[in-house]
């Protein structure tokens, strides 16, 4: 699922480092994270995992980073429907 | 005094509760100032595009410019609900003056909220009550779009200094300001995103102003760009990301301020447009005059407004302990929307009024007129173009799903 989501931040996110060289818990906002490119990472993330953020995801923290959201991911497909 | 608020933590938290008492006492003397001086320059600030500098004065002397310092700093701990009910008090007479009270009160309120532990800070906050010091926000930049959460500046720091230099596109009365509070690159390194709000000083501070303020309306603000250099202590760097302050505190308080201050425009020329329509009906009692049917629309609509401008602060009472809620998509589409909503309404309201006074209206010269109002109204419309914030609505919506 990690490298999926640094796939996906590399094609959306528009992060001034490589994707692949983040640490997973890494802080995406200062590695240029902008709140505009999120939404566009929410969409892709929503679309290649086939689920939806809820309301309450839609977070700055919940993009904080690679870890973040990944945890989020995971909560989202683990069947726990929300 | 409110109940409470001396005794409420340092932020002034309880001030924000989801039903805050406004104290009338506060927003009476707004009203005795904003009758007997403001109003009594306003046409004058407008002919000539001044700053207004006995309006300032006057809030100064009494206490208004410092009222949403806490009072264990000095100030008057003033509730959210008490600065839009005095912004709009103020716009009922002068726009330009509602707008620069409001502008500098978003100021106060970031560094009350996020100024954390720093004693610097809260000394600062101290000061601020003291001296009735007035805070500009240097926010937009050259270079970037008008994008507010994108900097090429930086702070460069040394040996506990920073340095910041800075191309600001406008800082409104940034000639008539004591201090200013400026978005920039957290270091020379960080991405445009990665930003902190630095509080420079005027001592500190050389603004060099850059090209004229002539506009339409609102023509008091003086919103002229400048060349901000400024030095200071790395503890005026506000601990907080401004990511953070802009979501919890500047973007919701400055669409509250600001369409409480529109408020004041609408309210003006409806109470115009009903003082027109009294005289009419006297002169035939028993006819209710036609244009008494409009007057009271417009009265519907203005309660409308108020009611849009009380809910968005309620909504932000509610969420007001909760930083999460407040960073919410939902939350930032609702207060795009409260600007967006008051300042489509407000152009219509004063065409509405001037189409009830006709020519009186129209004339400058007349206790009717209500040329001033009306090309205030249009600067809310394009103050953050509301296209804009729709553009932003837009792609928040294709994600959120608050209802």
């Amino acid at each position: 699922m990690t490298d999926d989501i640094r796939n996906i931040l590399k094609q959306h996110a528009s992060l001034a480092a490589e994707p692949s060289e983040l640490a997973p818990d890494a802080d995406l906002h200062q590695a240029g994270l902008t709140s505009h490119a999120t939404v566009n990472l929410m969409l892709a993330l929503e679309d290649h995992f086939n689920v939806e953020f809820p309301e309450r995801m839609l977070r700055r923290r919940v993009f904080d980073s690679i870890a973040t959201i990944e945890a989020a991911i995971a909560e989202l497909t683990s069947g726990a429907s929300t | 005094m409110s109940a409470g608020a001396s005794g409420g933590p340092p932020d002034s938290a309880a001030a924000f509760g989801a039903a805050p008492t406004v104290r009338q006492e506060l927003v009476a003397s707004a009203k005795e100032l904003a009758l007997e001086v403001v109003s009594k320059h306003a046409a004058d600030v407008d002919r000539r595009g001044r700053f207004p500098q006995e309006s300032v004065d006057a809030l100064r002397k009494a206490r208004l410019l410092g009222c949403a310092v806490p009072e264990e700093l000095g100030g008057l701990g003033a509730t959210l609900p008490e600065l839009s009910a005095i912004c709009t008090t103020l716009g009922e007479q002068c726009a330009t003056t509602a707008m620069v009270f409001a502008m500098h009160q978003i100021q106060v309120l970031c560094i009350v909220r996020h100024a954390g532990n720093s004693q610097l800070l809260r000394g600062y906050l101290r000061e601020c009550a003291e001296k009735q010091l007035l805070i500009a926000s240097a926010t937009s930049e050259l270079g970037v779009g008008g994008d507010i959460r994108t900097s090429l500046c930086s702070v460069e720091e040394s040996g506990g200094r920073f340095t910041l230099n800075k191309e600001a596109s406008v800082i409104s009365y940034g000639e008539y300001t004591d201090d200013v509070l400026v978005t920039a690159r957290r270091s020379p390194d960080a991405a445009p995103s990665d930003q902190v709000l630095v509080l420079v000083r005027r001592a500190e501070t050389k603004l060099e102003k850059k090209g004229e303020w002539d506009t339409l309306g609102m023509r008091g603000t003086c919103s002229l760009g400048f060349m901000l250099r400024a030095e200071g202590d790395i503890g005026q760097i506000l601990p907080a990301p401004f990511a953070e302050i802009s979501a919890q505190t500047m973007h919701p308080v400055s669409h509250i301020v600001w369409t409480s201050a529109w408020l004041g425009i609408a309210t003006s020329a409806v109470s115009i447009a009903r003082k027109y329509v009294r005289a009419e009906a006297r002169k035939k009692p028993g006819v209710v005059p036609p244009n008494a049917l409009r007057a009271a629309e417009l009265v519907n609509q203005l309660h409308g407004m108020r009611a849009i401008v009380k809910d968005a602060m309620h909504e932000y009472g509610v969420r007001y302990h909760d930083p999460d809620a407040l960073e919410g998509l939902g939350f930032q589409i609702r207060m795009n929307n409260l600007k967006i909503s008051i300042s489509e309404q407000v152009v219509p309201v004063v065409q509405k009024a001037l189409s009830i006074c006709g020519i009186s209206g129209y004339r400058n010269d007349t206790p009717y007129a209500l040329g001033r109002q009306l090309r205030d109204a249009y600067g809310a419309g394009v103050m953050i173009l509301n296209d804009r914030l729709y553009g932003t609505n837009a792609k928040l919506l294709l994600v959120s799903k608050e209802d």
